[in-house]
């Protein structure tokens, strides 16, 4: 790590009020600029890498709302997930980490594979029988957290049931790629689908290569770097080999991925031009207001909206998704309380680090509460298993949707 | 610090806040100060009045000293421990007490976000003016310990203009009340203000009861562009010299602009040397007829454009700008020396001039911006701390410029405080009487030397 990225910190404090850990313990070693100091301070051999020095560097979101807020252009997430890294490849991945970084998730088969048995525990009622006997407690705690949080999962992955090109309605305006996601696939293919069918709609035509693999954002999580690389060349090549006008994706943390494959992969110039396609679904229909402002039906609800970390932070992506729900007659749209705070899922961290996850969670909850809206739309699926769940269970209950599955609604009302 | 010393700081606060592994006292040995560092024996963080009030007896009792914190952003070393003491972080204190509507006062524990005070009191159409550039991180025990000034400084005054009733810890753990909701009250010394930029020496303050005043109907942001800096300066002056007081007369000069247009991208010119930010506000009739007013005497100094915020967004998009500079700054090199000199107000456009002039004599890169309205200036040396011979030739320049800025009848902190960082310039400042009377103070307060010892002087 370049040093001089450590000491551009001026401790200026001005990331301390958007941090969610700091908000909620008012700890230096829980704020941007105190984990700045913590990875500057071991580098200049002042602190060693003790159990406590971890359990504070793996207590960060990693949500980049410091790197917002910083106007010294530091960003303490990225380097705390930098140090993270250094230390990983020194120490090589574990037997599990192996398992699951290398030889499940690039796979998207073995990885619908995997998924198979919980469609069927779930549909064979099986799921309910275990939640009522309370079996889920003798679970190891994670992955009945894991377990909790999963809704009803689609009769099959979106990846497996689309064609692989899908026309474009009326007169075509251009070919766009389609990035599927993991989780968006196995999960929320509704709302993908409704995504390829907005853009269907709007004149683009949808090409969707079968073969492609995850992002390599489980990588870059589990501090693979090598992974990662695979990822971003594997999925550099194969769209590449296309013509396609743009890449979308309606996965937060995908889009924020595969805009970095030029950075991952050095500036390699195909990698590059890959990134500098890719778009948010939200950016790509900002751009087509106009057309889908004639099409949207009234709907007369109480809306709000909570940022992705990865759609708001690491892409910049702001005023598109409220200016598109805004575009629906009727819709009555209220702005959230931090709206671009973390929700607490980050990944994997809900289950790693579930107090601090749920204390954050919290507060979203909370926020949401406080705007009286009957759906919150979101567009990561991160944040839509969180809230979902969340969301169901609070009082009155909160319906979550995919900002593409609203506009959907919208369209044919 | 020994074992038993901590359990029995945690016996009063919990063992959650009570902090002393190696890696905290890493985290708590700094604040925004640059260069100065220093570790503390241990950090705790009080959730009552009461709690503090034994932490104190418990260290008073010990001969342990305590150096109270509230976000640690102020800038001049005030919050660091350096005698191995304990820091006393207040965030957690973070209630509002009271809005009293009748009386026009707010009653806060210190830990709560001056920014946060702004919003529940304006959500009652009330206003209260003091807004430090650092008003969404800093407590307002850290406003009233370091008298913070703010963007508003000129037309509405200080934190001191506002604190009514202070309710403080002393170091032997007995309660001081001072001041009270009262608009008048001459019983005795002005303990009160005293208290104010008192930087942690004399007590702790638990909660405070500040004046508020009813929210301006309207206000108006202008900013303007001079391609001399000599004209910008001249501008503050004769529009203070025309009896028009803005709220916020801001100044920020060409490395600045560059620094936070970087940053915030809010349009600002990257081909001028100067620029100012100003905001009136008040009825809406003085607002118009003080907008006017200011842009004649802009126009009449040559500036070469001036535009008014078409909307409350863009205006505050401007503050922000401003609120911003000094990080924005630090992007250009990795260490920020900010200094705080202020001069009469008429003396600016020398002021500034002088800051050039030595910037150059001495090789440094300065970025100036500051309360212009109020002769307050923020020089700030942009240097690397792994280069030891800019370090000196920096504190060189400091040097001189605080020598003219005490020649010009100035003085060598507006709002930050003396701290560790000003100690060396307090005695040409205010001479062997000005500290023996201090001391005194002191002395009486905290006989024992316990709180934030080191400090001012
Ligand atoms: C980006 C930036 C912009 C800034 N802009 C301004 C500005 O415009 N105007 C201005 O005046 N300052 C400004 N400052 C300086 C700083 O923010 C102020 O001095 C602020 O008041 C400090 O508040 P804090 O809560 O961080 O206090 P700290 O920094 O934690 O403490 C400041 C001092 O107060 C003492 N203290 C804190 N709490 C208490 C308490 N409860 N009882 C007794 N003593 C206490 C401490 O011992 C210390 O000496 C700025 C700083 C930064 C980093
Ligand atoms: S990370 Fe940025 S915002 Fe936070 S203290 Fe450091 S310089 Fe300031
Ligand atoms: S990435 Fe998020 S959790 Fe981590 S330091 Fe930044 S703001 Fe805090």
């Amino acid at each position: 790590m370049e040093y001089v990225k450590l000491i551009n910190c001026m401790r200026c404090g001005m990331c301390l009020p958007h941090c969610p850990t700091y908000k909620e313990t008012f700890l230096e070693t829980a704020s941007p600029r105190g984990r700045v100091a913590l990875v500057r301070k071991f580098q200049e051999g002042e602190l060693v890498e003790s159990e406590k020095f971890l359990e504070y560097v793996s207590l960060c979101l990693d949500c980049q709302a410091c790197a917002s807020a910083c106007p010294c252009g530091v960003n303490a997430g990225e380097l705390v997930a930098e140090f993270r890294c250094e230390r990983k490849q020194e120490q090589g991945l574990s037997t599990m980490e192996d398992l699951i970084l290398r030889k499940l998730v690039p796979h998207p088969d073995r990885l619908e594979a995997a998924t198979a048995p919980l469609r069927l525990y779930q549909r064979t009622g099986l799921q309910k029988v275990v939640r009522s006997l309370g079996l889920l407690k003798v679970f190891p705690s994670a992955l009945g957290r894991m377990e909790g949080l999963l809704p009803k999962l689609p009769a099959a992955p979106l990846r497996q049931t689309i064609s692989e090109v899908t026309p474009a309605v009326g007169e075509q305006k251009g070919t766009v790629g389609f990035f599927l996601g993991c989780v968006m696939s196995l999960i929320f293919s509704e709302a993908s689908l409704a995504t390829v069918e907005l853009l269907s709609t709007l004149g683009y035509k949808v090409v969707t290569p079968k073969d492609q693999k995850c992002c390599g954002a489980p990588n870059m999580l589990g501090h693979d770097i090598d992974g990662l690389k695979d990822a971003a060349r594997f999925n550099t090549d194969l769209f590449q080999s296309q013509e396609l006008d743009f890449v979308v994706t309606d996965c937060g943390g995908c889009g924020a991925e595969l805009k970095k494959y030029g950075h991952h992969l050095d500036g390699e110039a195909a990698a590059t031009a890959f990134s500098t396609k890719v778009r948010d679904i939200s950016e790509i229909l900002a751009t087509e207001a106009a057309t889908l402002k004639d099409k949207l039906k009234p709907l007369p609800i109480k809306v709000t909206y909570h940022d992705p970390c990865h759609i708001a932070h690491c892409q910049g992506i702001r005023s598109q998704p409220r200016a598109l729900i805004n575009l629906i007659p009727g819709i009555d749209f209220r702005e959230l309380p931090e709206a671009d705070a973390c929700c607490g899922s980050a990944g994997t961290y809900n289950i790693e680090k579930p107090e601090m996850s749920d204390r954050v969670l919290s507060r979203k909850v909370q926020n949401v509460q406080k705007t009286g809206a009957d759906y919150l739309v979101t567009s990561n699926p991160g944040c839509l298993l969180q809230l979902k769940k969340a969301l169901a269970e609070a009082t009155p209950p909160v319906k979550v949707i995919h900002l593409t599955e609203l506009l959907q609604m919208s369209l044919n009302a | 610090m020994e074992d038993s010393f901590i359990k029995a700081l945690s016996n009063i606060v919990g063992e959650q806040y009570t902090l002393s592994d190696p890696e905290s006292l890493a985290c708590y040995g700094y604040d925004s100060t640059p260069e100065l560092q220093s570790r503390p024996g241990a950090v705790v963080l009080p959730g009552t009045a009461e709690e503090i009030s034994k932490v104190l007896a418990l260290c008073n009792g010990t001969g342990v000293r305590v150096t109270p914190r509230g976000s640690g952003t102020n800038l001049s070393g005030g919050s660091i421990s350096f005698d191995a003491g304990v820091v006393l972080q207040t965030s957690r204190m973070n209630r509002i007490v009271e809005i009293d509507e009748e009386n026009l006062t707010a009653t806060v524990e210190t830990g709560v976000i001056t920014s946060t005070l702004h919003r529940e009191v304006e959500a009652k159409g009330l206003f209260y003016p003091p807004d430090p550039g650092s008003m969404n991180i800093s407590t307002m025990g850290g406003n009233v310990a370091e008298n913070s000034g703010g963007l508003r400084g000129l037309k509405y005054g200080v934190t001191d203009d506002y604190v009514m009733g202070l309710k403080t810890i002393l170091p032997d753990g007995e309660v001081l009340k001072t001041g009270g909701k009262v608009v008048k009250d001459v019983a005795g010394y002005n303990l009160n203000q005293l208290l104010v930029s008192s930087e942690g020496t004399l007590g702790v303050f638990t909660e405070v009861t500040v004046k508020l005043i009813p929210k301006p109907q309207a206000k108006k942001t202008m900013l303007v562009h001079f391609p001399q800096l000599e004209q910008a300066a001249l501008t503050v002056s004769h529009i203070i010299a025309a009896r028009i007081i803005p709220a916020t007369l801001e100044f920020l000069d060409r490395t600045t602009i560059k620094c936070v247009e970087d940053y915030a991208h809010v349009g600002l010119p990257l081909d001028v040397d100067a620029v100012l930010l100003i905001e009136v506000d008040g009825h809406p009739a003085q607002v118009e007829e003080d907008a006017a007013g200011i842009r004649d005497i802009c126009e009449r100094h040559h500036c070469s454009f001036f535009q008014t915020a078409a909307s409350t967004e863009e205006a505050l998009k401007l503050a922000t700008a401003r609120r911003v500079a000094l990080s924005a700054l630090a992007r250009v090199r990795p260490t920020t020396i900010l200094e705080d000199a202020t001069v009469p107000r008429s003396c600016i456009a020398p002021m500034v001039k002088l800051i050039q002039d030595t910037a150059k004599k001495y090789d440094l890169l300065i970025g100036t911006f500051g309360h212009a309205g109020d002769g307050n200036l923020h020089p700030t040396c942009l240097t690397d701390e792994r280069n030891p011979d800019e370090i000196k030739r920096a504190h060189q320049a400091f040097g001189e410029i605080f020598d003219a800025t005490i020649a010009m009848g100035g003085t060598i902190t507006g709002e930050h405080g003396v701290g560790v960082a000003k100690k060396k310039y307090l005695p040409k400042l205010v001479g062997e009487s000005g500290l023996r009377v201090m001391r005194g103070i002191k002395g009486a307060f905290d006989p024992r030397g316990t709180l934030n010892p080191g400090k001012i002087f």
